[in-house]
């Protein structure tokens, strides 16, 4: 099946499966904070595009309120409050060394290479556009796990929480053409509260160790050495 | 015939290049609340130039003044290449994208050499610059052309678009790609602003302005020249390539007058896009260069894999 045999649907989803990984892969590699959220701000946006997309394709219009929530909370509202969280702390200015750079890219890529060949059966039973749109969600999925390993400042690994809903937002408005209304909704209000916890959760790191890097937790221990 | 307009094309390409230039120009100084010079300024200082007796230092060898010939002479050259307001020339059929390249490169060489050859400490740097920035960007630029190349299964730059146009409006995810890694590598290359700025002498930053530094008079003319439609030959690549509607397919002067205009108009789109961007952006250090090239590398390699991945058939 090439490329030019399929709808124009098709084709714009397959864009946008491509350019939501580039996006994953971008921020995998970004070592500065600010420019992370702006990454992550940028994969919402893709992602809305998506979701209008389908709610016009498909001409399911409740999609078009899920494509809103998207707008207003991944590309507004979160990263709104990463950033100020960070000018706050003043760690915009922070290089963040990351260490085995090339590995952890490396890593993703093979990652990427892992979800095709996990979901290549699949082609079997559907188009094979929903193997490519599917594996791309998963290595969204697994890009986001990665960064949150590899990353060592809190905000990276809230970034990395939030882009692996991305993925699964991404997979769900693809292969199931738009999921119930309540689904969606109880989503947008978990994102929605996680984000809140993940504030409340800054201030506490923050007070007891003055600082968002998570590698100085390790150092709290109950025996003073 | 057909050679009659693709000679006329070419020199059409030639008489144009400067106009791009100066209408550049003028969307820059706009943006940046300057006055803004005449869109024939270019011309006029091409024609001031070549009217000027030249200095050549006593210690250039027969190199430094043949140099700007054949620099020019092979950028014309690539320029008959690529199609501009016409699919399917004689010039266009005899020469693949990779002939093309190869002009690039040839230039570029014999730039080089013209840097190194005066001895001083600016051309000698110059060159260095010119010639490790060239080597990051080529590969990359090639690999976006490989990605076209493939869809269309030729490497004749016209077979090419002409493919791009018969096959109607295809999204696809290579071509994004394609698009982004050529527009990063046409800046690198024709030495605009995050790479080199063509616009200021400053000694610790310039790279294609330290090679030239030496020259004067018409050599200096021919150089400039060179230059500019270096720039208008990427500008055509990417709009050709990549938005190919309007190009014509027949020789009838309807199409040939539809063709032109087409192609006026992207171009003076592209050159906006190119302003605004060199606007907010601010110049990189060099040492910036190379990520930003790898950077263009990996989109080139990433439009070949989803090329493969996403769209080849099964």
């Amino acid at each position: 099946m090439n490329i030019e045999q399929t709808d124009f649907y098709t084709q714009a989803i397959l864009s946008m499966a491509a350019l939501i990984g580039l996006t994953s892969f971008l921020m995998l590699g970004q070592s500065r904070l600010l420019r992370l959220i702006f990454v992550f701000a940028l994969q919402g946006f893709l992602l809305t595009l998506t979701t209008s997309l389908a709610a016009h394709s498909l001409h399911n219009p409740h999609l078009y309120i899920s494509a809103a929530l998207t707008l207003i909370l991944k590309v507004i509202f979160i990263p709104w409050m990463l950033r100020r969280e960070v000018l706050h702390m003043n760690i915009h200015r922070d290089v963040q060394t990351l260490k085995n750079k090339t590995f952890i890219m490396l890593g993703g890529a093979s990652l990427m290479v892992f979800s095709y060949y996990v979901l290549h059966p699949i082609v079997q039973t559907t188009a094979p556009v929903m193997l490519n749109a599917l594996a791309v969600s998963l290595s969204v999925v697994l890009l986001g796990m990665l960064l949150m390993i590899s990353h060592r400042q809190a905000v990276a690994h809230v970034v990395g929480f939030m882009s692996i809903e991305n993925g699964l937002f991404f997979a769900a408005i693809v292969a199931t053409k738009g999921m119930p209304m309540v689904v969606e909704l109880g989503i947008a209000f978990d994102v929605l509260v996680a984000a809140v916890l993940f504030g409340i959760f800054f201030l506490h790191i923050r007070s007891s160790i003055d600082s968002l890097d998570v590698d100085l937790l390790n150092r709290l221990n109950e025996i003073e050495k | 015939m057909n050679w009659l307009i693709a000679i006329l094309q070419g020199a059409l390409f030639i008489a144009l290049a400067p106009l791009l230039a100066g209408w550049l120009k003028y969307c820059k100084c706009r943006l940046q609340n300057r006055k803004a010079p005449s869109l024939l300024q270019p011309y006029r200082d091409l024609i001031k130039l070549s009217n000027k007796k030249p200095v050549v230092s006593d210690h250039a060898s027969w190199l430094f003044i043949t140099a700007p010939y054949l620099i020019f002479s092979a950028t014309a050259l690539a320029a008959t290449v690529v199609p501009l307001v016409v699919v399917d020339l004689p010039t266009s059929a005899s020469a693949d994208v990779i002939v093309m390249v190869g002009f690039f490169a040839f230039a570029r060489f014999f730039l080089a050499l013209a840097g190194l050859d005066i001895g001083t400490a600016f051309g000698g740097m110059g060159s260095s610059r010119e010639m490790t920035i060239s080597s990051l960007a080529e590969p990359a630029m090639l690999m976006a052309i490989f990605t076209l190349t493939m869809t269309a299964s030729t490497t004749n730059l016209s077979g090419a678009i002409a493919h791009v146009l018969n096959e109607g409006l295809v999204l696809r995810p290579s071509f994004v790609f394609a698009l982004f890694a050529l527009i990063l590598v046409a800046v690198a290359e024709t030495g605009r602003i995050p790479v080199d700025n063509p616009a200021t002498h400053l000694e610790l930053t310039m790279i294609h302005e330290a090679m030239i530094l030496e020259y004067s008079g018409r050599y200096l003319a021919l150089i400039e020249w060179a230059s500019q439609l270096k720039l208008m030959l990427y500008g055509v690549l990417i709009a050709n390539i990549f938005f190919p509607w309007g190009i014509s397919e027949t020789l009838n002067p309807k199409d040939l007058g539809y063709g032109l205009v087409a192609i006026l108009g992207k171009l003076a789109l592209l050159a906006i896009f190119l302003a605004i961007a060199e606007t907010l952006v601010a110049k990189m250090r060099l040492f910036r260069v190379q990520e930003y090239l790898s950077f263009a590398y990996l989109l080139g390699l990433l439009g070949m894999l989803s090329h493969i991945i996403l769209e080849a058939s099964r």
